[in-house]
């Protein structure tokens, strides 16, 4: 299948599921598939960095927290409009994703990973602390004011979905053209074996940051589109449970398949809301589910189909 | 004599040990040599001095009359020295023509692009020639991680060969293989030489390989050159003679 036919048949299927719901579905579904694109959008950020280029991050709620923060803040502040109050945060997650990331690259291994997980408790520590400014661990008071902008009234839910899966899909399709690019298969090669790429002559350090801040700015717009869906932005967007949360969801729905991470988005979302209703437990129960794929399976759901799917020949993905 | 690549006064200490004493060695261009030597003469570390895995004390690495001694890997590979690896290193998720398509592309340095679509048709295209070139088409499509150990090691030698390199360096390109793959192996690496017209220079333990191929012989011991010649002339050296003492090489010409 060419590229370009599968652009188009992602972008009909976004399309006539968001056209099915508008016409069809309640107010619930709106919600939960607006979750789903949120979720889906962080964890296929995320899986820039784990599934393709080997970098486990343990705390990519760092631009989660800094997507929703900044934007809320920004909007808050009633200077600007929406569109420019998500170019600017893009700026900041840029800054902070290239700054954090400068320091993170260099480790390699588990020592990466510990190190994202230091950055995101230090700016978890820092909108808890700041509380004249971040409202501490209340959160963002007060909801954020959606001004109308090119027509668009995000206040109205049905606007803010199609508006929410309108930007999930073209991230989608931005992410997928990135990790087919030759950039990504330098990414890859990174993945497999980084001293091998380096003696090839690639610039491995600077293609790691690279990837960082990508995955960043994704995450971070996965933010703003969480801040405009709950009118708000909380401490525990940025806490750590949230980036396990993500890690949990790539797990679920394995990290060699391009849509993996946004499947297992949605089975963790489906886990998760179900079992809260059922118990108060539901900690217990996602842990147990999560040994069952990780001891039984071995791989995520999709992984799994795929091997299924083409037995042993295929591309590298 | 023309010289490609040239070794002047070589020099590495580890701590007591002398693993690069003094090493002296031309290399002219075209040239297939072997270097051979018992374990811990220091030829590893002499493929390592010359790729910049590891800097020299003192020393000069002559490539065609510019010292590259103590300069970064990557420079080095830029500037023409390839090497393939003892153990296969190689991108185990990728299929043989992804990979060999990926390091063109990185050699080219096309790698930065994001808006087009791997692979790219030209690079793809070189990536197919090397494939011929190494015989591994049979496999192209095959994961590097499923090949046969003989694959896997033709394979990093054809990543070195995308970097069109002017000296490839091979470190036991017969390492763990059967005596059939191995001369199957070695033959591949005959042609290659022929057809590329780099300048070849291999580590090899099996004497039979050695002399059997080799134009020149460098034989090196604790870190020294012991012998160079042609193998007619190492054959009847007395100093390679004793160094290689009950392992005969009467026995093996």
């Amino acid at each position: 299948m060419t590229a370009r036919m599968e652009n188009i048949i992602g972008i009909l299927l976004a399309v006539a599921v968001t056209a099915a719901t508008l016409a069809f579905g309640g107010k619930a579904l709106l919600d939960v598939l607006m979750r789903l694109a949120i979720f889906g959008l962080l964890a296929l950020s995320l899986n820039i960095l784990v599934g393709y280029t080997g970098l486990v991050s343990f705390g990519h709620a760092m631009f989660f927290g800094l997507g929703s923060y900044t934007f809320g803040l920004l909007m808050q502040s009633g200077a600007v409009s929406i569109p420019v109050a998500a170019l600017l945060t893009l700026v900041a997650a840029l800054v902070w994703g290239g700054v954090v990331g400068m320091f993170c690259i260099r480790l390699d291994d588990i020592y990466f990973s510990f190190l994202t997980l230091a950055f995101q408790m230090l700016l978890y520590s820092i909108i808890v602390g700041f509380v004249s400014l971040t409202g501490g661990d209340q959160g963002l008071m007060g909801g954020i004011p959606r001004p109308p902008f090119l027509g668009l009234d995000l206040t109205d839910p049905r606007q803010l979905f199609v508006v929410t899966m309108a930007v999930f899909v073209t991230c989608v399709l931005i992410i997928r053209q990135i990790v087919q690019s030759p950039f990504g298969f330098a990414l890859r090669m990174i993945r497999d074996n980084a001293e091998r790429a380096r003696f090839l002559g690639l610039p491995v350090q600077r293609y790691k940051l690279i990837a960082f801040v990508l995955s960043g700015l994704f995450g971070s717009i996965s933010g703003i589109l969480m801040s405009l869906y709950v009118s708000g932005a909380y401490p525990n967007f940025a806490f750590w449970s949230t980036s396990g949360d993500v890690i949990f969801m790539i797990i679920l729905g394995g990290i060699t398949v391009f849509l993996g991470p946004l499947i297992g988005a949605a089975v963790f979302l489906l886990l998760n809301d179900n079992i809260t209703r059922m118990t108060e437990h539901h900690g217990i129960v996602m842990g147990v589910v999560l040994l069952a794929v990780v001891l039984g399976l071995r791989k995520g759901f999709l992984d799994l189909l795929d091997d299924w799917w083409r037995a042993r020949a295929g591309a590298v993905r | 004599m023309t010289v490609r690549l040239s070794i002047v006064g070589l020099m590495k200490r580890f701590g007591g040990v002398v693993a690069s004493d003094n090493v002296t060695l031309d290399f002219a261009p075209g040239s297939l040599t072997a270097v051979i030597g018992p374990n811990g003469a220091g030829k590893t570390t002499f493929f390592n001095l010359i790729t910049g895995k590891l800097k020299p004390d003192a020393g000069q690495i002559l490539l065609d009359g510019v010292d590259i001694a103590g300069r970064s890997q990557s420079e080095i590979v830029r500037r023409g020295i390839g090497r393939a690896f003892q153990v296969a290193s190689i991108f185990p998720r990728f299929t043989v023509e992804e990979a060999l398509t990926a390091a063109v592309l990185t050699h080219r340095q096309q790698t930065s692009s994001m808006l087009r679509r791997f692979p790219l048709p030209l690079a793809l295209a070189r990536a197919r020639e090397i494939m011929a070139l190494a015989g591994l088409e049979r496999v192209a499509s095959t994961p590097s991680r499923f090949l046969s150990h003989g694959d896997q090691k033709l394979l990093d030698i054809a990543l070195a060969l995308a970097l069109e390199p002017k000296v490839l360096l091979l470190d036991e390109p017969t390492a763990g293989m059967g005596p059939e793959e191995r001369w199957q192996m070695i033959e591949r690496v005959q042609t290659l030489w022929r057809e590329v017209g780099m300048t070849l220079v291999f580590i090899e333990h099996d004497m039979d390989i050695v002399f059997k191929i080799a134009q020149t012989i460098r034989v090196l011991r604790y870190g020294k050159v012991l012998a160079e010649g042609t193998p007619d002339e190492i054959r009847s050296n007395a100093d390679v003679i004793e160094a290689y003492l009950g392992t005969s090489l009467e026995a093996s010409a």
